[in-house]
């Protein structure tokens, strides 16, 4: 790429380049996040469909208001928290990459670990989240929660909550997984012998598409 | 798999050959074990084979499967010995017990449109075509490519092992319809046998995502110097559209499929309802639809049929522009109709669904986009038969299974239309009509694309030709045969017979019927058996058929035919050729075809 002299005639369809100007992998990771788009539409469409033929739904400020050593009565405290950590992990996943393009190793070592640290903490508040709506007797097939007419509410409040925000969660894990990975082989010079930080790039790409579909997510279940 | 040895002696020719010139190419070859190079094989050609001769296994375990289920449907209740020896207690006498044959129905309609059809189509020809005619030397990602083989092995593996569990395979249908499906107490099939099909299916799922970024990615980024878009041959352009479908539409399925898992396991409500059902008792659940799932399933079937169709489209296109030795009609219409098909296949999806309680408003809209489909259809067809008319043609295997292909899909376009009218559907809809309607337009005519491909390719393949006299053979008792056992469905559907019976002698309606069904019943039986006349001229001719001598037996303009005979890995010796004209340059100026690598002369005329 570096000896092709960029005029300004470029064919950059005429073969023999990329037209993007990327490599491969970073095209097939556009095109993955697509399909991992339409994964969590179907999934958010099939919660949507079910939710307005359904005769009514669980205020969700009256189901999230807890927070860990504060106890209730805080709605919706605590998920904000947890959105914010993760779009603090996705600034820091963007200075990662930008230290990447600097080559700067020590910077892309240390940003790489912010965002590990802030996935953490998102997967760790999901867990206690989790875990107090179970003590509260919500699980896959049960819901303690009524409607906000006081109605009985049906189990898909609960079956739709846990199916996707686990979804997510398990993006999120992969998503740690794969800054672990890639803050192992920047630590041991890989793309230093590389010569490039291109597979930073990639995963920053995956960690934000994460994110992103956390706003859809946190919009559906915590705020209508 | 014994055959792959046999496959192994023959590549083996052109591997010492390609690696000996490859010292001077800038492509280095490093020890290759057996395991290497035959089973864990990275190398796009052989991948392509793998993908190929799993889909044969496949298709002749589904296609006795459709043997087996029709002798129950052409003599209900009579009792065939052989059907004890092969199914044991599920044809006790002799006689098909009714749980047999929905598994049957099921498997067959599973493993055809999926194994068959999608992994040994698309996988075979978008591996074995998409580096050689781009001029590429593998896959964006060779690595990537061997782990979607895996994973669909690893996907057949978990199906034929669903086949032997004591509930037996899953009795749904194809479609998985809940409740049926979601319920393990509604029927035996409905329970192991239903947790591994879905397993089955998702690791398909992920062996179609892996393969399909990868042939995207290639596609885009690894074009050779000069090889344009628009000079792409037309099968790389249907083999590109057919993987933009497969990445958009198979993770909804997966999505389905996950509900339904969770359904079935874990108590919730998805597709399940306050319902009452025989033999269960009334459903604790609430709130959930089952039409949902009708919604999620079909937004992947309907452009799953196209993901089978469009490289079966590309083929022929290909070899029928070869084989009459002009340029193909309208290459511009042909590329803009696979675009327009693939963006309507997705919108078109609750035509499937007329009749499951969908807001008739809302099927309005879905009538009108369906029928738009016959458009861009209609427009390929056209250009086919402008591309035969007045051309010099070459009565090859490959391209008479390309103008099949072409009547097939004529055939079975039309009956689409009347399916595509929300109220003839009311009539029409789960009866034989619909089997006759997608067996034409999808199963024969994706299959005979198939063989247009294995015919036309295996040259280049195997570096060998195939038997000319068996092939024709084969092409016209297929050909023949399979006109003579689905029309007569049409007429079946017409008078109201339905899809998924066990037995139909009951009903004095369709009493008419008892020999027409008899008749399809041998003809499937003879038909059947010419497809193993196929596997044995294949496989005979994989190492004892007639040897290539040229390197372009078919006279023909795209690249694959400017690497050996029998490429190594890496395909060209030295230096990738480079592109500079589009691939259908066939009878101009007075040239029998002009090869996509030769430069443009000064005083060519222009088209
Ligand atoms: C002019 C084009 C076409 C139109 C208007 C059309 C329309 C339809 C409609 C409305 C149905 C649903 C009928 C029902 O279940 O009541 C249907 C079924 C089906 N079509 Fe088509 N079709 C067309 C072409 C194709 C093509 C090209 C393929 C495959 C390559 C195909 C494959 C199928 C399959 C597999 C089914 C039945 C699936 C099942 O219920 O098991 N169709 N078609
Ligand atoms: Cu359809």
């Amino acid at each position: 790429m570096a000896t092709t002299a960029i005029t300004t005639d470029t064919k950059w369809w005429g073969g023999g380049k990329s037209p993007f100007n990327v490599e491969y992998g970073k095209l097939m990771m556009w095109y993955f996040l697509m399909s991992d788009a339409f994964t969590f539409g179907a999934f958010l469409i099939a919660y949507g469909t079910i939710r307005f033929s359904s005769t009514g739904w669980p205020d969700p400020n009256e189901v999230f208001q807890s927070f860990p050593g504060l106890g209730s009565g805080l709605p919706l405290m605590f998920v904000s928290l947890m959105t914010f950590i993760l779009i603090i992990s996705s600034v820091t996943m963007v200075l990662a990459v930008r230290a990447g393009h600097e080559r700067n190793k020590a910077a892309v070592v240390k940003y790489l670990f912010w965002t590990i640290i802030g996935g953490i903490a998102f997967l760790s508040c999901q867990a206690w989240e989790w875990h107090h709506l179970h003590e509260e007797g919500a699980w896959w097939g049960r819901n303690p929660f009524v409607n906000q007419d006081g109605t009985a509410s049906s189990t898909n409040f609960t079956n739709f909550f846990f199916t996707i925000t686990g979804f997510h969660g398990f993006h999120v894990f992969s998503g740690v997984v794969i800054n672990i990975i890639m803050l192992i082989m920047a630590m041991t010079d890989t793309f230093e012998r590389r010569g490039h930080y291109l597979m930073i790039e990639k995963a920053g790409l995956y960690w934000h598409f994460v994110d992103l579909v956390w706003v859809f997510v946190f919009t559906c279940f915590y705020l209508i | 798999m014994n055959n792959e040895g046999v496959i192994g002696t023959q590549t083996d020719v052109g591997h010492v050959h390609a690696a000996h010139h490859d010292h001077d190419g800038d492509h280095h070859h490093h020890h290759e074990t057996f395991i290497s190079k035959y089973i864990f094989s990275m190398d796009h050609k052989m991948i392509a084979k793998q993908f190929l001769i799993t889909g044969m296994v496949w298709a002749i375990i589904g296609g006795l499967m459709s043997v087996l289920f029709r002798m129950q449907l052409g003599y209900p209740g009579e009792s065939f010995p052989i059907l004890e020896t092969l199914l044991g207690k599920w044809a006790k006498g002799g006689t098909i017990t009714p749980e047999a044959y929905y598994a049957l129905v099921t498997t067959h309609g599973t493993v055809l449109v999926f194994f068959v059809l999608t992994a040994g189509l698309s996988g075979t020809f978008a591996n074995f075509l998409i580096p050689l005619q781009i001029g590429a030397r593998d896959m964006a990602s060779p690595f990537m490519n061997m782990l979607s083989y895996w994973f669909f092995f690893a996907a057949g593996v978990v199906m034929l092992s669903s086949i032997f569990v004591e509930t037996g395979p899953f009795s749904g249908g194809w479609t998985a319809y809940p409740p049926l499906s979601a319920l393990g107490s509604a029927s035996p099939g409905s329970k192991t046998g239903m947790d591994l099909w879905l397993i089955s299916m998702a690791l398909f799922v992920v062996s179609s995502l892996l393969g399909g970024l990868n042939y995207i990615a290639t596609i885009l980024n690894m074009r050779t110097k000069g090889m344009s878009m628009t000079r792409l041959p037309l099968t790389i352009w249907a083999l590109f559209f057919t993987a933009i479908l497969g990445v958009l539409s198979f993770p909804v399925l997966l999505s389905g499929f996950i509900l339904l898992i969770f359904d079935r396991n874990f108590g919730t409500s998805f597709y399940l309802s306050d319902i009452f059902i025989q033999g269960v008792g009334a459903l604790p659940n609430e709130g959930g639809s089952a039409i949902l799932y009708q919604h999620l399933f079909w937004f992947l079937g309907h452009p799953e049929v196209y993901i089978i169709i469009l490289p079966a489209m590309g083929i022929v296109s290909e070899v029928m522009s070869t084989n009459a030795r002009k340029p193909i009609f309208g290459y511009m219409a042909m590329l803009g109709s696979l675009f327009a098909i693939a963006v309507l296949a997705f919108v078109v999806w609750a035509h499937h669904m007329f009749v499951s309680g969908l807001n008739p408003f809302l099927g309005s809209f879905f009538v009108l986009l369906t029928l738009l489909i016959a458009v861009p259809s209609a427009i390929k067809v056209f250009n086919w038969l402008t591309t035969l008319w007045r051309g010099n043609l070459r009565f090859t295997a490959g391209m008479l299974y390309s103008i099949g292909f072409v009547s097939m899909f004529i055939s079975g376009g039309l009956t689409g239309i009347f399916l595509g009218n929300s109220a003839l559907d009311i009539h029409l809809h789960d009866t034989y009509f619909i089997i006759a309607h997608f067996h034409i337009v999808m199963g024969v005519a994706g299959i005979f694309g198939m063989y247009a491909g294995i015919y036309h390719w295996f040259p280049k393949m195997f570096g060998r030709y195939l038997n000319n006299t068996l092939s024709y053979i084969h092409f016209w008792v297929t050909l023949a045969g399979a006109y003579l056992i689905f029309w007569p469905m049409h007429y079946e559907g017409l008078a109201g017979m339905p899809r998924r019976y066990y037995d139909y002698s009951n009903w004095e309606s369709f009493k008419q019927f008892v020999g027409l069904n008899q008749f399809i019943t041998i003809v499937a039986i003879i038909v059947f058996a010419t497809q193993l006349l196929f596997l044995f001229n294949f496989f005979y001719s994989m190492y004892k058929g007639r040897k290539v001598t040229s390197q372009n037996p078919w006279g023909s303009n795209t690249l694959e035919w400017t690497t050996p005979i029998n490429p190594g890995h890496g395909n060209w010796v030295g230096e990738i050729p480079e592109v500079h004209r589009w691939a259908y340059d066939y009878g101009k100026d007075g040239h029998d075809y002009i090869s996509q690598t030769t430069p443009v002369g000064a005083d060519e005329s222009r088209h």
